[in-house]
């Protein structure tokens, strides 16, 4: 490859941009790595551990149920993203394929919600949320259900799902009707196979955003048996403020888990770039 | 339109009607109504009190400071995050290699919790953190990134501005890709390359995209909330208090509920009023029954 001087220019800026963006985790996991007889407030900073050590990360296994967090952030995104899927394709439907009465209302109110953030109505949120005991206090289970019911539909999925149906022809709905399928048949055989690339885009990203979820987790929960992994993060970080190794290690250790997801998957995150198939 | 295949319709959006009214609708509706009550003397006997809460959340300097401070958040943040990602998807839009490791890398804060980048930030704010020693390199001298109430605000905004670069990025770079190849080769013949090529050809053709990010980031801004309880707790001196903290604190530090209400209904507002002119004058056609 030939080297043009604006193609170096590029290259630098980015690479730049791509070590900026970076530096704190990397200086999180230097940190980390950092043993008790290393000073991580050295001057001039060390980014090699010198006493290089994982006890940081053993430490901070043994005194903080890390691995439970993962696992109930897991639940929680998990089902948040089937539940989304599920209930936006439902009512996308009717709102790309159907005339009834009331449609203009029920698409103006689920396109008034976009414009009302959940931080203005989390008061009230969390009023009927003990009302109905979706309380970790009540039992483990409708702790979790406390933690997804009000995430688990939004206008945005909707409206991307929409989007999808509303792309699909004509004509394969009008066969179908032909041969004798009715509206729920029509939806499950025909529609829903072909949005499955909407429903992937909607999947990753509802669960990105459920993972990293913390206002709403940090407001209902009680129980630490429950916590969610930014809920947990940030009470390890002010319970051992005065050690940063094992706040850095249990960072790291937490990052992991949809770092990997990222890697995993990252066509998808990027496909939208590439080829201009996402248009959110 | 026969009233079966409506039933059929209604059945459809049932549940996700259901989901929206009880933690959607309802809560909306008592916002408003528990902002006209008066809280903060017995919370379980609020007394009826008009307007009073927002008279007094109006004459309240705490008040007014954390309105002031969201808007000089939003300041500083929204104008970078709606110019330098277009920036940064001009360059990766080149025909140039590791465009794809470019992308990933500059993505990864995106994906991470906002509250391990912000644990991450405050570690490099230290006052003998990292940042610290690249300024004392540079012989300038000391900041108290998260200590003086004059830079704080601003410390808040770079984490903020760090986890948004490579989100507005990758919305720039699909509506690039929408960017006809045909105009970029009329315009060089014309003449322009570089930079005066993008003025005169980018920029016009996906005005629409950057409008949508000025709005998305904007409303972002308003709501900024987990990168100050995890770094400052709207300290110093309510230096990076802002309006969701303050509603915050109100309702669950404080029990104050009908304060906390006022205080939101006033937010919805705000992000309302943000919200209207994007749908209306950007995205009409997308939201077309």
């Amino acid at each position: 490859m030939k080297l043009k001087p604006k193609n170096i220019l590029i290259h630098s800026i980015l690479i730049l941009i791509c070590i900026l963006s970076l530096i704190p985790f990397l200086w999180l996991l230097s940190t980390a790595l950092k043993g008790q007889n290393e000073n991580i407030f050295a001057y001039p900073p060390v980014f090699i551990p010198q006493d290089f050590t994982l006890d940081n990360f053993k430490e901070v296994l043994r005194l903080v149920p890390i691995v439970k967090y993962v696992i109930n952030s897991f639940i929680v995104a998990s089902i948040t993203v089937v539940l989304n899927v599920i209930l936006s394709a439902l009512a996308a439907y009717p709102l790309a394929r159907m005339d009834f009465k009331g449609k203009k209302v029920a698409f103006f109110a689920i396109l008034a919600t976009i414009m009302v953030p959940f931080q203005t109505i989390m008061l009230p949120v969390y009023i009927i949320t003990l009302k109905l005991n979706m309380v970790d206090s009540y039992s483990t289970l409708m702790g979790y259900v406390g933690l997804i019911m009000p995430f688990a539909v939004n206008a945005f999925g909707i409206f991307l799902m929409r989007q999808a149906f509303l792309a699909i022809p004509k004509e394969m709905e009008e066969s179908a009707v032909i041969d004798g399928c009715n509206s729920v048949q029509i939806f499950f055989k025909i529609l829903l196979p072909m949005v499955k690339p909407t429903i992937a885009l909607l999947a990753i990203f509802t669960f990105i955003g459920s993972w990293g979820e913390f206002l709403w987790p940090s407001i209902v929960l009680t129980n630490e048996k429950l916590f969610t992994l930014p809920v947990g993060i940030n009470n390890l970080s002010s319970a051992f403020s005065a050690n940063y190794r094992l706040v850095a290690a249990g960072s790291i250790v937490s990052i992991i888990p949809i770092v990997v997801f990222f890697l995993a998957l990252q066509k998808y995150f990027i496909a939208g770039s590439n080829d201009g198939a996402v248009k959110g | 339109m026969d009233s079966k295949k409506s039933l059929c319709a209604y059945l459809f959006l049932l549940p996700a009607g259901i989901v929206l009214t009880i933690f959607f609708f309802i809560p909306f509706f008592q916002t408003i109504h528990l902002s006209f009550f008066d809280y903060s003397h017995d919370v379980y006997v609020p007394e009826f009190v008009g307007f009073s809460n927002y008279i007094a959340l109006v004459k309240s300097p705490l008040f007014i400071k954390t309105i002031l401070n969201t808007f000089y958040f939003l300041i500083l943040c929204v104008p970078f995050l709606v110019i330098f990602p277009l920036f940064l998807a001009i360059l990766i839009n080149q025909n140039i290699k590791f465009k794809n490791t470019y992308k990933i890398l500059i993505y990864l804060p995106v994906v991470i919790s906002i509250v391990v980048v912000a644990i991450a930030f405050k570690w490099l704010y230290a006052p003998n953190g990292l940042l610290n020693f690249f300024l004392e390199k540079l012989n300038i001298s000391q900041i108290g990134w998260l200590s003086d109430p004059k830079v704080s605000m601003i410390s808040v905004a770079l984490v903020t501005i760090f986890k948004g670069v490579g989100y507005y990025m990758m919305i720039y770079l699909s509506a690039l890709m929408g960017v006809p190849k045909e105009l970029y080769e009329a315009a060089e013949v014309d003449g322009a390359v570089g930079f005066k090529k993008h003025m005169l050809v980018t920029i016009p053709h996906i005005m629409p995209m950057i409008a949508l990010v000025s709005t998305i980031s904007s409303i972002s801004a308003l709501k900024v909330f987990v990168e100050i309880y995890v770094m400052t707790r709207g300290g110093p001196l309510d230096s990076t208090k802002t309006i969701v903290y303050y509603i915050y604190e109100k309702a669950f530090e404080n029990l104050d509920m009908g304060i906390a209400s006022a205080g939101a209904v006033i937010l919805l507002f705000i992000v309302m009023g943000f919200s209207i002119l994007n749908i209306f004058v950007f995205e009409r056609d997308k939201y077309k029954v």
